[in-house]
């Protein structure tokens, strides 16, 4: 079984992000890039999977600038076999990735794609739901537990109410939830083994897909900003404002 | 054209976000109809034919929806799809599980988790964990929107009378197969639309500890949070977590307890209208956006609280 897993460079999730004053984007210079952390939890699956003796060989794809590869790379040294890496110079939406992923699959054919059920920096949560219909695939989001079956998964969603339990055929795409494992840290003989492994390097403008955006991002602003609070000095004080001042209880 | 909007439901009871999207919707286009994709909801679609600023519900009805598959919802949905200039549902599990799908397969590049309806084809969202507000522009004929309920008013539910036309089922795919829900019942105010949520943290330090907020959710009748870190650690389950990943929540009255205040916490609370965070760290971030900051150990501040509340004459409800 083969085992397709998408990754995204993202801003480092402990960075606290600064909005750009011509109100154009955030600013990205400088600052800590990372694997967007569910990705992390989509490579650590896999690599479990395959340790099981459930899969033969794991892909990292990522669709990104150059340093992207930078994720693929990391992937590599957890344990993905080889990379691909498709270079795009501006940043897409979910739907341009999903049509990008879909040549991916078409051309190396695993049977399981996965990847974080939502990057941290766009929020979007859309990408392995387009991919899968695309594919025409089932797709099992928010993954916290994945079993592995004869020519199906069962895999356990958070959902708002709770879990729920689906069953899904194989070939299948599954987007992780941050509960699914606790990712690794690569050891240092396998990072240097990783820079060994190969990245097959595929111009977007290559594969024949519409990437042109569809959504104009007029501006992008800083939220408003809460008024500063008090400290109080004693519970008492802090029920007699709730009370009194705030009025909410 | 009109605004098509999937609700969520149980095929007993519409869900309340629903009720909150309709709002959202409302605001695109007054032309608004509900599709129904169920198995025995009639009760269902006639609540929904009740909200004053519903105009129609489709109302398809067949044993392959007795529970919700995204797949199957989704052949369902594009039947109807060409006559709607909008298809919109909520930013729960349930409408982020499902529009991205729907969208792939009109090939629409999708707007998610809206908080803003600005114009019918502008709309303002947040990204990076809410730490940036987006204005963007869906230049797609046909637009597909997911809405973050807590940032919209639920809808009226009485007072209409819109038609309910029955329409057939489609395709069932036999690719996916629903096995099981666990839901935690609980009598307490559900999470995203309780008017006051405590939530405790890593700071607990155990599942039995979580009892000492148990106990002031009782007296306040409040909705019980979590950070990711207490989820994480077991402390309680994955429906009560708060934050990017987990639940945005909107309450009159927030109370963090024991929470540090990461970036990804913020973002599921920080908009909340009171917040009150107890945190022996006097330096936790939490405290920068909390009204109220109480610097104390909490296992001593919470049954004080709860003596506190105890003493008071009367408390909102």
């Amino acid at each position: 079984m083969k085992i397709l897993v998408a990754v995204k460079r993202v801003i480092d999730y402990n960075v606290q992000i600064r909005v750009k004053e011509d109100g154009s984007g955030v600013v990205t210079d400088n600052v800590k890039m990372s694997t967007n952390p569910p990705d992390d939890n989509a490579i650590e699956e896999a690599v479990k999977i395959k340790e099981a003796g459930k899969a033969s060989e794991i892909i990292a794809v990522t669709v990104g600038e150059e340093k992207a590869q930078e994720t693929v790379r990391k992937a590599l040294a957890v344990g993905a076999d080889r990379g691909i890496h498709v270079k795009v110079d501006s940043i897409l939406e979910p739907l341009a990735v999903s049509k990008i992923l879909k040549k991916i699959v078409e051309k190396e054919n695993p049977d399981l794609v996965f990847m974080g059920k939502q990057a941290i920096d766009d929020d979007c949560n859309q990408t392995g739901q387009m991919l899968a219909a695309h594919l025409n695939w089932p797709q099992a989001t928010f993954a916290s537990k994945i079993e592995v079956k004869e020519n199906l998964l069962e895999v356990t969603r958070e959902v708002d109410e709770g879990l729920e339990t689906i069953e899904v055929n194989t070939p299948a795409i599954v987007t992780c939830d941050l509960r699914l494992n606790e990712p690794r840290y690569a050891s240092l003989p396998n990072i240097m083994k990783a820079k060994k492994k190969p990245i097959e390097q595929i111009n977007a403008s290559d594969l024949g897909v519409d990437t042109n955006p569809r959504i104009e991002h007029i501006k992008i602003e800083e939220p408003p900003k809460r008024k500063a609070g008090i400290k109080v000095a004693s519970v008492e004080e802090l029920v007699q404002k709730l009370k009194n001042e705030a009025k909410v209880i | 054209m009109s605004v098509l909007l999937i609700a969520e439901h149980n095929n007993k009871e519409v869900k309340s976000f629903t009720l909150n999207a309709i709002t959202a919707a409302s605001q695109i286009d007054r032309d608004l109809h509900v599709l129904l994709i169920g198995h025995n909801a009639d009760d269902v679609a006639k609540s929904l034919s009740e909200v004053p600023l519903v105009k129609k519900v489709l109302h398809m009805d067949n044993e392959i929806y007795e529970n919700y598959i995204a797949e199957n919802y989704t052949s369902a949905i594009l039947k109807h799809a060409d006559k709607y200039s909008h298809i919109v549902c909520s930013a729960n599990t349930f409408g982020k599980n499902l529009m991205p799908r729907i969208a792939a397969l009109l090939d629409i590049s999708q707007v998610s988790d809206i908080i803003k309806v600005i114009a019918p084809d502008t709309f303002l969202r947040p990204i990076y964990a809410g730490n940036a507000f987006a204005t963007v522009k869906s230049n797609d004929d046909k637009k597909c929107i997911t809405i973050r309920p807590t940032s919209f008013e639920a809808a009226e539910t009485t007072g209409g009378s819109a038609e309910i036309e029955k329409v057939d089922a489609a395709d069932k795919t036999e690719n996916t197969k629903f096995v099981n829900r666990e839901e935690i019942k609980s009598d307490r105010p559900e999470l995203g639309t309780a008017r006051i949520v405590i939530s405790g943290g890593r700071g607990l330090q155990s599942g039995e500890n979580f009892k000492l907020i148990t106990d002031v959710a009782d007296k306040l009748n409040a909705a019980i949070g979590a950070s990711r870190a207490a989820v994480d650690a077991g402390y309680i389950t994955n429906e009560h977590q708060v934050g990017q990943t987990g639940k945005v929540v909107v309450p009159d009255l927030y109370i963090a307890v024991g929470i540090s205040g990461a970036i990804q916490h913020l973002a599921g609370m920080k908009e909340s209208k009171v917040i009150v965070a107890i945190n022996k760290d006097g330096e936790a971030p939490i405290f920068s956006v909390a009204d109220y900051g109480l610097e104390a150990d909490l296992f001593e501040a919470l049954p004080q609280f709860l003596e506190e509340l105890n003493k008071l004459n009367t408390i909102q409800k």
